[in-house]
């Protein structure tokens, strides 16, 4: 009977520990077969025109300057944006409103738009910014990914704030320091590689958002540095080219796919390389 | 100083009960006062009724079980509790005859003038130049010249100068557990306060390094009014110069040291110290 029950117990584990297995190989695979083929055709495809040249007309050779210039100068003007809004109401959530009715109220609807689909961010700018002016913008872009960029800020800035020893921020009141000085003086400094670590996620998340972007900036297939003026973009144009028949346009959406493929895996090792150098500094009393 | 000894029940206790070498009219005066101090966590009450005497240029210790208010008592008197909603306190604490506890107080300039060294070593994510400039830039603008004597002065007061003096512009929490909480002690008194409040500051330390700090009370005694919380009955006789035993919220007695560890009057007061007490 106990002999049964071990030799059970070790058959329910063992199949537990196969079937872990094989969802995480079937996990892995999938991660392996996307990076590869990912790899294997966009960097055949790169080549030095690729930032040399604009995206070509159907059927011509050509290369992604213009969208790779529009997709950083909305990242920049978004996070220029988005970055002060959602570290203040992080700061704010952290050190003021702790746990009053009215930051609870702005946690939970900063996590709803933490998990809104972008598309809806897209469509809510084109009500607000493109339809008023009647055309597709740079800048319309811009702050849609600001508006994408900033819970996940203010959460990651409340999460690094909090982080910081309730003891060092005691220690500078005593010193007779107001909450402000010590939020700016004391608080910040300790806190520095989290809030730039939720920045460069941030960054990581906006970077390759498509939806919001077809609603704001469009496409621009020539250069344009104008933010009144439609822009071109990564996320789009591989969106564009992956669908065409033509066969360079097709080319050119793999080398744009890896181009944000390991814009974002430079900013999650950076990231993660911040947070390990943060962990010893928050463990120390 | 006459009159603070009549003023002060307890001054004059410790006086009294202090040994012959020590005569009444060599006492310091009385820095801070406290009467009818009730302390409350929202409803909880954490202290009943304090009445104490702290006098200037000495060093009080605060002893008793853990929970017993000593902390609390300490928070109250440079208002640290005000931080958090629900902490209140009433009766009276005066500063030199000023009521810390009123309304009209500003808590900053308090906090300037009643400095507090805690448990934990905190040194801000700065320099250890910057750490102890920390107090004096937040008062005034101070001539970089004076700023660098009166750092390079508060680090010395803190038995931390030698230590130091070559990694100044080093991060403060690269200095050893011990060495940070005498950067502590020097941010604290790098801005002259009158009263420093030590709340358990060698209970996280090492014997060598708990040494050092009792070496600095010892120096600092001679300027300040300085009370201290701690565990360590060890230190309480050797440090200070009055004892007050908690139990419960009350302070149950308090007199100078000697006598409160030779011979105290309350039979609580026995029982702890010599280690009868749960």
């Amino acid at each position: 009977m106990n002999r049964n029950r071990r030799l059970l117990r070790k058959l329910t584990n063992g199949a537990s520990l196969a079937l872990s297995a094989v969802a995480t190989a079937i996990g892995l695979t999938c991660l392996a077969a996307i990076l590869w083929t990912l790899f294997k055709s966009g960097f055949s495809a790169l080549s030095a025109s690729v930032f040399t040249q604009m995206t070509p007309p159907p059927g011509s050779m050509g290369g992604l300057l213009n969208a790779i210039y529009g997709s950083l100068a909305m990242t920049v003007i978004g996070m220029l944006l988005g970055a002060p809004i959602g570290i203040l109401a992080g700061t704010y959530l952290a050190e003021y409103g702790r746990d009053s009715r009215l930051a609870v109220v702005i946690r939970f609807i900063n996590d709803v738009l933490l998990s809104a689909p972008s598309i809806i961010v897209g469509l809510f700018i084109y009500e607000i910014v493109v339809v008023p002016m009647g055309h597709f913008s740079a800048i319309a872009g811009a702050l849609a990914l600001a508006v994408i960029a900033i819970p996940v800020t203010v959460r990651t800035t409340e999460d690094m704030l909090r982080l910081v020893p309730q003891g060092m921020k005691d220690a500078s009141t005593a010193l007779g320091a107001y909450p402000w000085r010590t939020t700016v003086s004391v608080i910040y400094p300790a806190a520095r590689s989290g809030v730039v670590t939720g920045l460069l996620l941030a960054v990581a998340r906006v970077s390759g958002e498509t939806a919001p972007l077809l609603f704001t900036a469009l496409n621009n297939q020539f250069w344009s540095t104008k933010l009144s003026a439609p822009i071109a973009n990564l996320p789009v144009v591989i969106y564009q080219f992956a669908q065409s028949p033509y066969e360079e346009w097709q080319r050119l959406a793999w080398v744009g796919a890896l181009l944000i493929t390991l814009a974002i895996l430079v900013l999650s090792v950076t990231a993660r390389v911040l947070i390990a150098a943060l962990q010893p500094q928050a463990r120390a009393p | 100083m006459i009159r603070a000894l009549q003023d002060v029940a307890t001054a004059e206790q410790a006086v009294r009960g202090g040994a012959g070498e020590t005569p009444a009219a060599e006492s310091p005066p009385a820095k801070i006062k406290v009467s009818h101090l009730d302390f409350y966590y929202g409803a909880a009450r954490a202290l009943h009724d304090i009445n104490l005497t702290l006098l200037d240029r000495s060093i009080t210790a605060f002893i008793g079980p853990s929970g017993c208010g000593k902390s609390t008592l300490l928070r109250v008197i440079n208002r640290m509790y005000s931080l958090y909603p629900g902490h209140r306190a009433t009766g009276e604490v005066l500063l030199d005859g000023e009521n810390i506890l009123a309304p009209s107080i500003d808590v900053a300039s308090l906090r300037f003038r009643v400095g507090m060294v805690f448990q934990k070593p905190t040194p801000f994510p700065m320099s250890v130049f910057d750490n102890v400039a920390f107090g004096l830039r937040l008062s005034q603008r101070i001539p970089r010249r004076e700023l660098t004597e009166r750092v390079e002065a508060a680090l010395r007061d803190a038995a931390l100068w030698e230590e130091v003096k070559d990694k100044l512009s080093q991060d403060g929490r690269s200095l050893s557990g011990g060495q940070q909480q005498r950067l502590c002690v020097a941010r604290t008194v790098a801005v002259h306060p009158e009263v420093v409040l030590f709340d358990e500051p060698t209970a996280a330390l090492d014997p060598i390094s708990t040494l050092r700090i009792e070496e600095t009370l010892q120096s600092l005694r001679e300027r300040y009014c300085i009370a201290i919380v701690t565990h360590n009955l060890q230190q309480a006789a050797r440090v200070s110069n009055v004892t007050a035993f908690m139990y419960l919220g009350e302070l149950i007695e308090v007199g100078p040291t000697e006598q409160m560890f030779t011979a105290p009057r309350e039979r609580r007061t026995d029982d702890y110290i010599t280690g009868r007490f749960g």
